[in-house]
């Protein structure tokens, strides 16, 4: 996660290391870590600080991932703490970390392309491309296979679509580039 | 949650960020109607999960709210203890998924409506969202910057949709340009300037309702041009008025079905 992590004092990289142990609440086979959402770790007088930031913005899985995140660091002898919510800067799926992209694939899950440098100065014209296939290929996370296609455009949660393969014929989950 | 902004900053209007919220929140409620009842199974899943996205975002900007106000309320307070004539959504977004009968009729929900509401609105949030990112308050640019990803989503997969069944069988293409024409004369609420957009305005908010008129008329003479529809000429009469609290008689039962659990058992945690 770029820019998160700076160099820390001894008891935040133990609580870094801890937060390894902690993993997404849908998706088990991710950490928090890999998913690229911690933001921040810090020790003061009032105990330690998490900052998490949501990746949807109804994501119902963001309250459990603060509750695991507080019995984790319980666990393990850390006394009070808190957990923060940040918006800004928005989660991308950019901040995946290479391990977690491979951890997703084993897992079955197509991991998610780059997304490419959006513009956000002013308005532009979007264009529609609705009977040609998506531009990127999304490789078959199970037999490697580019020869895919998209099923459904949204699937189980929030952040995955629905694909099959062409070649080995198995449907698989997406993790839409967001 | 960001702390409070600094003196210098400018912060949105209540009344805006309400605005906003409740656009998101009556057409995520709106549209959760095709949960159960969704013509494709593939569709139920995005009509579901779009409506979980703008929930989402409401939440957020009630959250907002609440946490300025400081007079202990909270998201709930204005989700569900409001009444119709509180809410500041566009008329457009409350109407039934169906042509025009009296508020107490039953009829089948048409996809066609469904589709047109969600490109017409999405087209407005695109641009509006993007205008937002960079605007004086930062805990509103925070949302718009999350809420933008979400719409260039949906928009895709409205006009998706929008294409498929306007350039599609005779009967499909007669059902999207009534859904077109039936809808059209609402969208004259985007463009009237008034306390809204001036209260907005004053607070240095960057809404810029010219650029944002001509995005929204690019957006939308694509996609129509794409689906064989014809767009329908500049609405003439009266213009809806939904986002200063004038609704159409659909909104209080909407809201009725929706309030009604948080109502019968006050304060209660779920």
């Amino acid at each position: 996660m770029p820019g998160a992590r700076q160099a820390a004092m001894p008891e935040e990289e133990s609580i870094w290391t801890l937060l390894e142990q902690v993993s997404d609440p849908e998706i088990p086979v991710i950490s928090l870590l890999d998913l690229g959402v911690v933001r921040q770790v810090k020790v003061d007088a009032q105990g330690w600080l998490v900052v998490i930031t949501p990746t949807y913005s109804a994501c119902p899985a963001l309250s459990q991932m603060a509750n695991d995140i507080v019995s984790t660091l319980q666990r393990a002898g850390w006394g009070p703490g808190r957990v923060q919510t940040q918006l800004a800067p928005a989660w991308s799926t950019d901040w995946i970390s290479p391990r977690g992209r491979d951890r997703l694939r084993e897992y079955g899950i197509a991991p998610p392309a780059p997304i490419h440098s959006q513009a956000s100065d002013g308005a532009r014209v979007l264009h529609f491309l609705p009977r040609k296939p998506l531009a990127e290929s999304v490789p078959c996370p199970r037999c490697g296979s580019e020869q895919t296609t998209q099923t459904s455009r949204f699937g189980s949660t929030a952040c995955k679509a629905l694909y099959r393969c062409l070649s080995c014929r198995e449907p698989f989950d997406y993790f839409k580039p967001y | 949650m960001s702390a409070v902004a600094a003196d210098s900053v400018a912060l949105a209007p209540t009344d805006y960020l309400l605005h906003l919220a409740d656009n998101a929140l009556v057409l995520g409620q709106r549209n959760a109607q095709w949960c159960g009842h969704g013509p494709i199974l593939e569709e139920e899943l995005a009509l579901a999960n779009m409506s979980l996205d703008l929930v989402g975002q409401a939440r957020l900007l009630y959250d907002l709210v609440a946490r300025r106000a400081a007079d202990g309320s909270t998201e709930d307070t204005y989700a569900y203890w409001r009444d119709a004539s509180q809410f500041r959504n566009y008329t457009l977004l409350e109407l039934p998924h169906r042509s025009p009968l009296v508020g107490y009729a039953q009829g089948d929900m048409d996809f066609a409506i469904t589709v047109m509401r969600n490109t017409l609105y999405t087209a407005l949030m695109v641009p509006l969202w993007q205008q937002l990112c960079d605007c004086s308050d930062p805990d509103l640019a925070a949302i718009a910057a999350k809420s933008l990803k979400e719409a260039q989503y949906h928009l895709r997969h409205a006009c998706d949709w929008l294409v498929k069944l306007g350039d599609g069988t005779d009967s499909s293409r007669q059902r999207m340009q009534g859904a077109l024409e039936h809808l059209w004369p609402y969208t004259a609420e985007f463009w009237v300037s008034g306390k809204l957009e001036a209260l907005a305005r004053s607070a240095g908010l960057l809404v810029d309702g010219a650029a944002l008129e001509s995005s929204w008329n690019a957006i939308i003479d694509a996609v129509l041009e794409q689906a064989t529809l014809t767009r329908p000429p500049a609405p003439e009469g009266y213009v809806s008025e939904g986002k200063v609290g004038v609704h159409s008689e659909h909104l209080s039962f909407l809201l009725a079905e929706m309030q009604s659990l948080a109502r019968a058992h006050p304060g209660a945690q779920w």
